[in-house]
C-alpha cells in the first residue's frame, strides 16, 4: 500500500484515513473533497494520476487539517506512531506538516520494529524534521528544492529559515551543496533536487541530470515540486526503483509544463491536467 | 633566578557573566510583533533559534538584555503578547536569514525569494499572482488567503501564518513592497 500523510489548509477538518479518489476540482478522501492548492492535495492528485495511469493501486491519504496551529499535524503524528505496523505500508510519503522533533523520532521509533519496513519519501515539513533531527538515513527519497538544498547542506541549520547566509550563498554551485549535504549525513540514499537544472543523486553521487525543456516560469508557480513528490511516490508505488521513479518524475513535469506553457500567474492545477499526456510522450522518449 | 618569580595564584572558578535572556513563543509569527514593539521601544535585541530544549524544528525566539527584563515582560504582558518561558543564556542563537533574491519575468512579473519561501506579484496591478516554497502547513492556507488580491489587500503572513516558513514568506513580502510600493 502507498501511504500519502501530512495536513491541508482546513482549520478543524479532523484526521481522515481512505483511498484517494480523483473529482473534478482535486481528490476525495472518506467521503470529503480537498480542493487541489500547492501541497499535499496537488502531491496526493500526481501520485493519484500515476497510479492510474499504472494500473495498480490507488494510495491511501491520511490528511488533517491545519493552519499551522499543529493539531492536524500532530493527530497525524500520533496515529502514525500508534498504528503504523498494523497499516500494511509498503510506501509511505510524507509531506506539508509542522516540524515536531519529539514526535517525528516517536514515529521513525515505531518504524524501527516493523518487520518490513515501508519504503519512505519526505518532503516539505517532514524533510525538514527528518534533517533538523539527524534522521535523513532513516529516509529512501529527499526531494528539495534549491532553497532547501543549502539547508541540507547547512548541517548547523534546523530550518530553511536558519540557513547561513554563505551557504545560501552557494546556490550557484549545486554540486557542491549536494556534496556537503551527504558529507554531514543530511542527505537520503536517493535524491531529487529540483531548479533550474535538477539533479538526481544515488548514494552521493549526481547520476542524472535534466535540464530541458527549460520552462523558467515553472519556478514561481506554487506546487510544482509538490508534483514530482506525488509522482516519485506512484512510480515506486508501482515498482520502479528509486531512481528510476526520480528520472522519469522530473521528466514528465518538465513535460508537463511544456504543454501547459505557463505564465507566472498560472496555478498548478493546470499543470496536473497536462501530466498524462506529459507520462505518454516520457515513455516514449525513455523507451519504456 | 626563580627566586624573583612570583607565585601563581590557584585559579578562581570561572562564571560565566549571564547579560543576556531568551523570551520564548509559542508561535514563531508572534516574534514579529514583538520584534516590533521592542525596537520601537529602543531595546537592543535579536531575533534567534531557541536553546535545544524549546525546540520543535519551527521556532524563534528574542534575544534581549537581562537587566530590562522586569520592564520588558510588563510591557508585553500589558500587549497580551505573552512569552510561554523568558530563560537566561550564554550561548548564541542562530539568527533567520535576511537575504532576499528577485527575478523579473519580462517587466511585468517579479519574484522574490526569502530562504525557502518565494511570492510572484503582476507589477501592474500588484496583485500576488503566486506563492511557491515552503513546508509548513500554513503556506498553503497563505496562498489561498494571500493570492488574487493586491498587496495593500492580502493580509500579511504575519498577522494569519504561525510558522518560520510564513516569518519567510513576510520577509519576502515586505521586499516585494519596498521594490513596487503597497
Amino acid at each position: 500500500m502507498l501511504l500519502l500523510v501530512g495536513a491541508v489548509p482546513a482549520d478543524r477538518l479532523p484526521l481522515l484515513i481512505g483511498p484517494v479518489s480523483l473529482s473534478e476540482r482535486g481528490i476525495k478522501i472518506d467521503g470529503h473533497e480537498l480542493h487541489i492548492n500547492r501541497g499535499n492535495e496537488a502531491m496526493m492528485k500526481a501520485a493519484s494520476l500515476i497510479c492510474q495511469e499504472y494500473g495498480v493501486e490507488m494510495p491511501v491519504g491520511m490528511v488533517a487539517g491545519d493552519i499551522g496551529k499543529r493539531e492536524g499535524s500532530t493527530a497525524i503524528y500520533n496515529h502514525l506512531a500508534a498504528n503504523l505496523p498494523t497499516m500494511g505500508v509498503n510506501v509511505m510519503t510524507m509531506h506539508y506538516v509542522m516540524p515536531d522533533l519529539k514526535l517525528n523520532k516517536k514515529v521513525l521509533a515505531t518504524v524501527a520494529t516493523m518487520h518490513e519496513k515501508p519504503l519512505m519519501i519526505a518532503d516539505a515539513g517532514s524533510m525538514y524534521v527528518a534533517k533538523a533531527g539527524g534522521d535523513a538515513k532513516y529516509y529512501d527519497v529527499f526531494t528539495p528544492d534549491i532553497g532547501e538544498a543549502t539547508f541540507l547542506a547547512d548541517e548547523k541549520a534546523d530550518h530553511p529559515a536558519y540557513t547561513r547566509g554563505f551557504i545560501f550563498n552557494m546556490e550557484d554551485d549545486v554540486p557542491e551543496l549536494i556534496r556537503r549535504a551527504y558529507a554531514g549525513g543530511n542527505a537520503t540514499k536517493t535524491m531529487f533536487v529540483k531548479g533550474a537544472v535538477d539533479y538526481i543523486c544515488q548514494d552521493g553521487e549526481i547520476v542524472d541530470t535534466i535540464r530541458e525543456p527549460s520552462i523558467e516560469t515553472m519556478e514561481p508557480i506554487g506546487g510544482t515540486g509538490d508534483l514530482i513528490t506525488g509522482m516519485i511516490s506512484g512510480l515506486m508505488h508501482a515498482g520502479r526503483s528509486p531512481l528510476l521513479a526520480c528520472r522519469i518524475a522530473g521528466r514528465v513535469n518538465r513535460a508537463a509544463g511544456e504543454l501547459a506553457n505557463p505564465t507566472p500567474a498560472t496555478q498548478v492545477e493546470e499543470i496536473l491536467r497536462c501530466l498524462p499526456k506529459a507520462l505518454e510522450k516520457v515513455h516514449k522518449e525513455l523507451g519504456l | 633566578m626563580n627566586w624573583f618569580k612570583k607565585k601563581k595564584k590557584p585559579q578562581e572558578p570561572q562564571h560565566e557573566n549571564v547579560t543576556r535572556g531568551l523570551l520564548i513563543f509559542a508561535h514563531p509569527t508572534t516574534v514579529i510583533a514583538v520584534e516590533e514593539l521592542l525596537r520601537d521601544e529602543g531595546y537592543k535585541i535579536r531575533v534567534v533559534s531557541p536553546p535545544p530544549a524549546y525546540r520543535t524544528g519551527c521556532d524563534l525566539s528574542v534575544e534581549f538584555p537581562l537587566e530590562a527584563e522586569a520592564a520588558i515582560t510588563e510591557l508585553l504582558n500589558a500587549t497580551k503578547l505573552h512569552p510561554i518561558d523568558v530563560v537566561p543564556i550564554t550561548t548564541e542563537g542562530m539568527e533567520p536569514l535576511h537575504f532576499v533574491r528577485k527575478k523579473w519575468y519580462g517587466s511585468k512579473y517579479l519574484m522574490v525569494r526569502a530562504a525557502n519561501m518565494k511570492i510572484t506579484v503582476d507589477a501592474e496591478t500588484k496583485i500576488i499572482v503566486n506563492i511557491s516554497g515552503g513546508g509548513c502547513p500554513d503556506v498553503p492556507y497563505l496562498a489561498t488567503t494571500m493570492i488574487g488580491k493586491r498587496l495593500d489587500e492580502a493580509p500579511a503572513p504575519d498577522e494569519v501564518g504561525f510558522s518560520l516558513c510564513a516569518y519567510s514568506l513576510n520577509t519576502a513580502r515586505e521586499e516585494m513592497i519596498r521594490e513596487l510600493g503597497a
